[in-house]
């Protein structure tokens, strides 16, 4: 697997935050090449093994795991909204509905939720969407991210709006 | 001088934890943090034995704000002061509990008073190697709290000879990927191994005995380690004075759901009523609503329903105890009180449902949450939370039948105190106190003498549309 000197670098640097147990930086190894590559392949799955001396199913077992480790691509913004009870109660589920209306996604109502379904995407690759558990902003619900940034008290009116901004 | 908040604070409040969060022009910097006093108590502490600030600790009667209320000090005395293995402490910023989102804004504003509050503490643990363990779901603070690092570093806050102390420590960020069972701290200590989080079983691997790396390890809320800093600035004596007794200091309380302003309070541990912290700092309810339940401590926590009548011991004017009967309103917000009228101040999330909610539909919504958050190592809450959902959910599309209030309570209670860690607990909890508070609700929605034929997953892709209407709550 081919990484850039700089991820390269970001690697080793991370792996000296654990000098008791090299397996202690499966998490944030994994974490860079995500952000780096994509997502996680067998071909990371493998090399993240390897370099940190585990068996490969050591490091699969948790891309499984975690919910936010990804087997396939994403969108180029990926979206996260909130489903758990106090954005549901704001309104969440609307929320989602009309995100997906504005990023022209289809979404089964039990697709893409991180039970092993393939993620939401948008036929133009643009937007890929998927319901989270509570992103801890409970009292300025609803709320979402979309990449890094946390959008708070989002109506679903002004979903386009937010959209508008990642292109 | 400080500057004034963005949002002046209820006159009841007692901004010490939360004074720098949401001030006109405060940032991140470490230096903003020095003008105001930052890393004082830090000097100070390293003039202090280290035997002596777990006493100020214990002293303080400062409780866990993480969810269990475990007494911090308590929890620190464990680690001898010879102790012969390396010792670690952890912050603990996974929050997830649904309902609190307090330590977002400590994380993301005021990320220096969380990192002097490690310094002292690792100083008073002889930690050398402390792990700040951030949910996944926090890119943003986990770049804060690295850039807050290296300007400690800078200042020789962190690092090699602390202030010249001779004491060394390193404290690194490690990011979660979203995984609930990561704030249980024996499945975090595991998660920072590199492993799935599955949480251990307790004894033998108590974190203070058994922790990291099979090494003696603190594992602390980020809002229990701010008030480290606090506790040493005031002295031990003095911070117990804030609260009640057995119920010390202060707690900041995160109200979401029906109430006309949500948001964060910080207020003297039992300074306020359910009644006041509703109707007064919340503004009440929506107009033309009224109250029907509470979760008073994270989703966790048991319901209480409005109307209820509590049975509670009350000390007299005299000293003695009496029996005493109170409605909801009337409940003191602190550790106690809500324990004793059954339910938990948990992690300080208030979630607040007006008369216009379907309790089917709210116990539904958890159930889903903590189904998909079961770490699966223990089968009667793998299968169990699961169970409970998938009984929820057919109910709410019209599939209920007779038995399934009875079967739900069934099955949570062979959950409960059938795991290795709470979260069995913690998602029969839920399921134990809805069904049982709202009967009525339940028996109304569970008529039908038979099962339908298959689960609601199968159900053709042509009803799919009836099927998401009935689980957005959109029909009500």
């Amino acid at each position: 697997m081919e990484l850039s000197p700089e991820l390269a670098a970001k690697i080793d640097e991370a792996i000296t935050h654990y000098p008791v147990s090299k397996r202690s930086a499966v998490l944030p190894v994994l974490h860079l090449i995500q952000e780096g590559m994509g997502y996680l392949s067998d071909e990371a799955v493998e090399w993240t093994a390897a370099k940190l001396g585990l068996q490969p199913i050591n490091v699969l077992e948790l891309v499984t795991f975690y919910p936010m480790f990804r087997r396939e691509r994403t969108g180029r913004h990926h979206i996260r909204v909130c489903r758990t009870l106090s954005c549901a109660m704001m309104g969440g589920y609307q929320l989602m509905n009309s995100l997906c209306k504005a990023a022209r996604i289809e979404r089964h109502a039990h697709g893409g939720n991180g039970h092993g379904e393939t993620l939401a995407k948008s036929g133009d690759g643009k937007y890929s969407i998927e319901f989270v558990e509570c992103l801890a902003s409970c009292g300025t619900a609803p709320v979402c991210m979309v990449d890094d940034d946390l959008h708070e008290k989002v109506s679903p009116d002004s979903a386009s709006n937010i959209l508008d901004k990642y292109t | 001088m400080p500057t004034p908040f963005k949002k002046t604070p209820h006159p009841k409040e007692k901004r010490i934890v939360f004074q720098n969060i949401d001030r006109e022009g405060w940032s991140v910097d470490i230096e903003c943090s020095l003008r105001n006093g930052g890393y004082e108590e830090l000097k100070k502490a390293v003039t202090m034995k280290r035997v002596d600030i777990v006493n100020e600790v214990k002293a303080s009667g400062l409780r866990g704000r993480g969810g269990a209320g475990f007494p911090c000090g308590v929890k620190w005395g464990f680690i001898k002061p010879d102790e012969p293995k390396p010792v670690y402490l952890i912050c603990n910023a996974d929050e997830s509990e649904p309902g609190t989102f307090k330590d977002r804004y400590i994380l993301h504003q005021d990320p220096h008073q969380l990192l002097e509050g490690m310094v002292i503490s690792a100083f008073a643990l002889g930690v050398h190697i402390a792990y700040i363990y951030i949910r996944g779901e926090f890119p943003v603070a986990a770049k804060i709290l690295e850039t807050a690092i290296e300007e400690c570093r800078a200042k020789n806050f962190i690092g090699g000879n602390i202030l010249g102390t001779g004491f060394d420590l390193e404290i690194y960020v490690h990011r979660g990927a979203g995984a609930y069972i990561c704030g249980e701290e024996t499945g975090l200590i595991e998660s920072l191994e590199g492993k799935r989080a599955y949480p251990r079983i307790k004894p033998p691997y108590f974190p203070a005995v058994l922790g990291l790396y099979q090494c003696p390890t603190i594992v602390n809320n980020v809002e229990t380690l701010c008030n480290i800093k606090h506790i040493v600035r005031m002295g031990g004596a003095e911070y117990a004075k804030l609260g009640r007794p057995n119920n010390t200091g202060t707690r900041v309380l995160c109200v979401s759901g029906d109430v006309l302003e949500p948001g964060y309070f910080e207020l003297e541990v039992g300074a306020v009523t359910m009644g006041e912290l509703i109707y007064d700092l919340c503004g009440g309810m929506k107009p033309g609503r009224n109250l029907k339940a509470v979760i008073p401590g994270g989703s966790s926590a048991k319901v209480l329903r409005a109307g209820e009548k509590y049975k509670i011991k009350a000390k007299q004017p005299d000293g003695s105890m009496a029996d005493k009967e109170i409605g909801i309103e009337e409940i003191v917000m602190d550790f106690d009180s809500l324990a004793a009228v059954g339910s938990m101040a948990g992690s300080g999330g208030v979630i607040v449902m007006d008369d216009s909610r379907d309790m089917l539909w709210t116990l539904n919504n958890i159930n889903e949450f903590y189904a998909h958050e079961s770490c699966g190592q223990c089968t009667p809450c793998r299968e169990g939370s699961l169970w409970m959902k998938k009984i929820t959910e057919r109910m709410l599309l019209g599939g209920g039948v007779e038995r399934d209030p009875a079967v739900l309570k069934n099955v949570a209670d062979n959950i409960a105190g059938r795991t290795i860690c709470a979260f069995g607990e913690a998602c029969a909890w839920p399921t134990q106190s809805f069904v049982a508070k709202f009967k009525e609700e339940f028996a109304a929605r569970a008529t039908k003498p038979l099962p339908p034929p298959l689960p609601p997953e199968y159900t053709p892709e042509e009803l799919e549309g009836e099927v998401h209407a009935g689980l957005t709550g959109m029909n009500q």
